[in-house]
């Protein structure tokens, strides 16, 4: 009897090891890496530890023979938050994209210590993405452990497709906000079934809001991946129409 | 926010740089190059203040039991002393 083959778990990746395992073998070159000492000069004054690559990995690989920017952010680090370094280095890595990227996003959104900037920097990001999705694939991977929410769901949209697994959320508020703004009768953030149900991987697939899901395989998210480019539909856009016209469907009377 | 700096003279320098762990709760990130001197350096971030007796201890057993040269950089989101003596393990093995 031949042995299983233990699977490569995404989730207990770290964002490196996903760039290269999904990237073809030996062709990740990074820009900007944590020697480079780029880190948030905001953090330390607000009394937090600063990461010394902001959280952001990225650089540009090979993806099936393409030339390719490759993104990846942290969750670990202040929830895979968005600030003004790791925001552009995300932004200048998708200006200069040449085959289109790929862009493992594990992100609540904007970074709250820095505010405006990482707002700014997010619609710096929506900006690349829109440009380059024109002439190449960008392909959102949503498959770790804190999801995708806030300014970079707007952000994973606007890609020309989202590849998501069932342990990936994706969403414009995450559960906290939601049970905050709207009340615990609305959202009981603590209700992890929930959460999923509304807004996890398998669901949202379902809905038509991504496009492909995998399990939690690097090797199969690597296949999705190529896939993606192969195919390239540019999904249907988001328009003001297509969100009225889901709104009405699914909205409770 | 608190920051402690750990030298100590001599050692064997480390060849390559290594970039292991994250600041992350209970967690630490951890940059070791080679040295411009023949010396070890190690200067830690710490969120957490009033821990500098343990970190020293913790790091000078480090430096005890491995005599290296190296210019380290210890950026801490709350780890406890074993993890951080496990990371810096895990940089060692990547460096020498």
């Amino acid at each position: 009897m031949t042995p299983t083959a233990l699977r490569r778990s995404y989730v207990e990746s770290t964002s490196r090891e996903r760039i290269a395992a999904l990237a073809d073998p030996g062709s990740f070159r990074e820009i900007l890496d944590p020697f480079a000492r780029c880190s948030s000069p905001y953090l330390a004054e607000q009394g937090v530890v600063a990461q010394r690559d902001d959280g952001v990995v990225v650089g540009r690989a090979l993806l099936g023979g393409r030339d390719v920017a490759a993104v990846a952010v942290d969750g670990r680090f202040l929830g895979g938050s968005i600030g003004e370094i790791g925001g552009a280095k995300i932004a200048r890595v998708l200006e200069r994209a040449r085959d289109g990227a790929f862009l493992l996003l594990d992100t609540g959104g904007i970074r709250l210590q820095e505010a405006n900037l990482g707002l700014l920097a997010i619609a710096e990001i929506c900006d690349a993405i829109v440009a380059l999705r024109e002439r190449a694939p960008v392909v959102a991977v949503v498959a770790g452990r804190v999801g995708c929410y806030g300014g970079m769901s707007v952000a994973a949209a606007l890609c020309s497709q989202i590849i998501m697994s069932p342990v990936g959320r994706f969403g414009l508020n995450g559960p906290e906000v939601v049970e905050q703004e709207a009340g615990i009768e609305e959202l009981d953030a603590r209700d992890r079934p929930a959460i999923w149900q509304a807004t996890g991987g398998v669901r949202r697939v379902g809905q038509g809001h991504a496009d492909v899901l995998v399990e939690d395989d690097l090797d199969e998210l690597a296949r999705a991946l190529r896939d993606a480019f192969r195919a390239s539909p540019n999904r249907e856009r988001l328009s003001l129409e297509r969100l009225r016209n889901r709104f009405a469907q699914e909205a409770p009377r | 926010m608190q920051r402690i700096v750990v030298e100590r003279s001599g050692g064997v320098p480390v060849t390559k740089r290594a970039h292991v762990g994250a600041v992350a709760s209970g967690n630490l990130e951890v940059l070791c190059e080679p040295p411009a001197e023949a010396r070890a350096t190690i200067v830690v971030s710490t969120s957490v203040d009033g821990f500098e007796p343990v970190w020293r201890a913790t790091l000078e057993r480090f430096l005890e039991r491995y005599p290296i040269a190296a210019a380290i950089e210890i950026n801490d989101f709350g780890a406890t002393p074993a993890m951080v003596s496990l990371r810096l393990e895990q940089a060692l093995e990547l460096a020498r």
